[in-house]
């Protein structure tokens, strides 16, 4: 198989060490992206040589190294800026991923300045950490969880989402892309009515970030989390970006060093925007990685990986069209990343075992989405998900893996 | 359970098990194996499919049902799963501690039992399978029938 791009997708997986091995004497098919991304040399390279050259504590030493690291960190928060399209980097908030960047805004927005009455929407496809968060926010507040429908394909009900809006809906929080059943949501649409009706938008950027730049001025959302370890950077780093009106009215989520002005017992005055979310040292190894892995994604092709990427899940969706016994789960139009569905007869713990024994990785069980799942009435899918350095000949590999999965099970 | 309905542990033993795998190169062919393995397990009857019985930790469902044989002291076991491998897993699971003694049960060495099958992966607790699950539980039933 070839396809039309002018990639040498072949150069662009020479960045990827890991890709090149063995896993039980079969080559390495990696097909758990929307799990976690690999890395980059540029991204292992930048964390080592940060550890190596100039590792010290940020923002607070008296000597070279801590200026050299302070640099580096703020300016990584710059990267993450462009990448963002932010208006600044002091809206660049470092969290340690998206669940932490999604309970930041559930305590220090939500909780904050939710009552009863209020309520919040979130749709049926969300990963936990964009529903549990809320359900806390609404036990403490009083304030009530609305849930947007899924139809049968796995697009929002988008039609129920308009009846659901009001004037009491004070936040709307959903997926921009489904990490379960690789949905993208049309969240400008989302935005849009969410504010004609006066609520504030989060969007879960986690699977989106992966498959192209995020434009957050253009969304004109409120809020946006991602994860670094889904964006080709290192684990244990991720961002919040936030208005700029809204962060500055917003409660410290954690408390500590870093983000005070001044501490004294007769009281404290919070540090600015984003040092007052930053509590204690943070992940500056992480940060210099994040930025690493975006400042490798903006010299890459990143239209013709997108399409790339598009002629995956085509290819993967003609694969299945003429595989017997495949359920797909989730069809909806627009996809990308999570590539979802069932074998008849075989359960998908058995069948991601078996592909794992072919040296094919994927994912199996509820993938943190128990709702949709029982929606479904299913108790988990088999999910493989792209990244733009899979190839054709591993979704040949997959479907080839996946027949001979059924040959043992059925 | 007057007497124990399920094979393992009884007819079929771990060392005709381990004997059995070692005939077999291909990773297929043991895969195969244990897929059958898991075909001559006896089903379960559906009073025993209770919360009490349910193995929480696995992807598949899983229930394990024992009972102390008072005529020799052996615990009497069945399992039940809704996954192919799994069954599989849990039938050499079974030919190791089904219809033993409580103390048996907990003097094996079931990890290097699965270490002997090449599979001791599944006995990892990171692994969706639920076995490191299936084995705690039956321990603690063992455990609560030596005092």
């Amino acid at each position: 198989m070839t396809n039309n791009t002018e990639l040498d997708l072949n150069q662009i997986r020479n960045d990827f060490p890991i890709l090149h091995q063995e896993v039980k004497g079969k080559p390495l098919v990696y097909l758990d992206n929307a799990a976690t991304t690999q890395k980059p040399k540029a991204v292992i390279n930048a964390v080592s040589s940060y550890y190596e050259t100039i590792n010290s504590n940020v923002h607070r030493g008296a000597h070279t190294l801590s200026d050299l690291a302070t640099r580096d960190f703020e300016n990584a928060r710059v990267s993450v800026q462009g990448y963002l399209n932010a208006e600044t980097p002091e809206q660049i908030i470092w969290t340690r991923g998206t669940t932490e960047a999604l309970n930041l805004v559930a305590h220090s927005y939500a909780r904050a300045f939710l009552k009863a009455g209020d309520e919040i929407i979130v749709s049926g496809l969300e990963h936990h950490s964009n529903i549990v968060p809320w359900q806390i926010t609404c036990e403490v507040t009083g304030a009530q969880l609305k849930v947007i429908p899924v139809l049968d394909n796995g697009e929002l009900d988008m039609d129920a989402y308009g009846n659901l809006l009001s004037d009491k809906t004070k936040l709307v929080s959903v997926a921009h892309v489904s990490n379960a059943l690789g949905t993208i949501n049309p969240v400008k649409a989302i935005i849009d009515q969410a504010h004609d009706a006066g609520a504030v938008v989060c969007i879960d950027g986690a699977q989106a970030v992966p498959h192209w730049a995020i434009d957050v001025q253009s969304l004109d959302c409120d809020f946006y989390a991602f994860s670094g370890h889904k964006l080709f950077g290192p684990t244990g780093i991720g961002a919040l970006y936030g208005k700029q009106e809204l962060l500055d009215k917003m409660i410290p989520y954690q408390a500590g060093g870093e983000m005070i002005e001044k501490v004294s017992f007769s009281g404290t005055t919070y540090n600015q925007i984003p040092y007052k979310f930053e509590a204690g040292t943070p992940n500056i190894g992480g940060a210099i990685g994040l930025a690493a892995a975006v400042d490798y994604l903006m010299q890459l092709p990143r239209e013709a990986l997108e399409l790339h990427e598009q002629a995956l899940m085509t290819y993967a969706n003609q694969k299945a069209a003429d595989f017997e016994g495949i359920r797909l789960v989730g069809t909806a139009k627009e996809k990308t990343g999570a590539f979802s569905f069932l074998i008849d007869g075989a359960h998908p713990h058995d069948v991601g075992t078996l592909l794992d024994q072919q040296g094919i990785a994927v994912r199996t069980g509820h993938h943190c989405a128990m709702p949709i799942m029982d929606q479904f009435c299913i108790p988990g899918t088999v999910r493989a998900s792209f990244a733009f350095y899979n190839t054709l000949e591993e979704i040949d590999q997959l479907f080839a893996g996946l027949e001979k999965a059924k040959m043992l099970l059925l | 359970m007057s007497e124990s309905i399920n094979p393992f542990g009884t007819s079929i033993t771990h060392e005709d098990l381990l004997e059995d795998l070692e005939f077999f190169d291909s990773w297929e062919d043991r895969y195969r194996y244990i897929i059958d393995l898991g075909k001559k397990l006896p089903d379960m009857p559906e009073a025993y499919k209770t919360d009490e019985n349910f193995v929480h930790g696995c992807q598949s469902q899983v229930w394990i049902h024992g009972e102390l044989n008072n005529t020799d002291n052996c615990l009497d076991l069945l399992v039940e799963t809704d996954a192919h491998i799994v069954r599989g897993l849990a039938a050499m699971v079974m030919a190791a501690y089904n219809h033993q003694s409580p103390q048996t049960i907990l003097d094996f060495d079931i990890d290097a039992y699965f270490e002997q099958t090449q599979l001791i992966q599944h006995l990892s607790p990171t692994r969706g399978n639920g076995l490191k699950s299936m084995v705690k539980k039956i321990q603690d039933l063992a455990a609560k029938h030596t005092h």
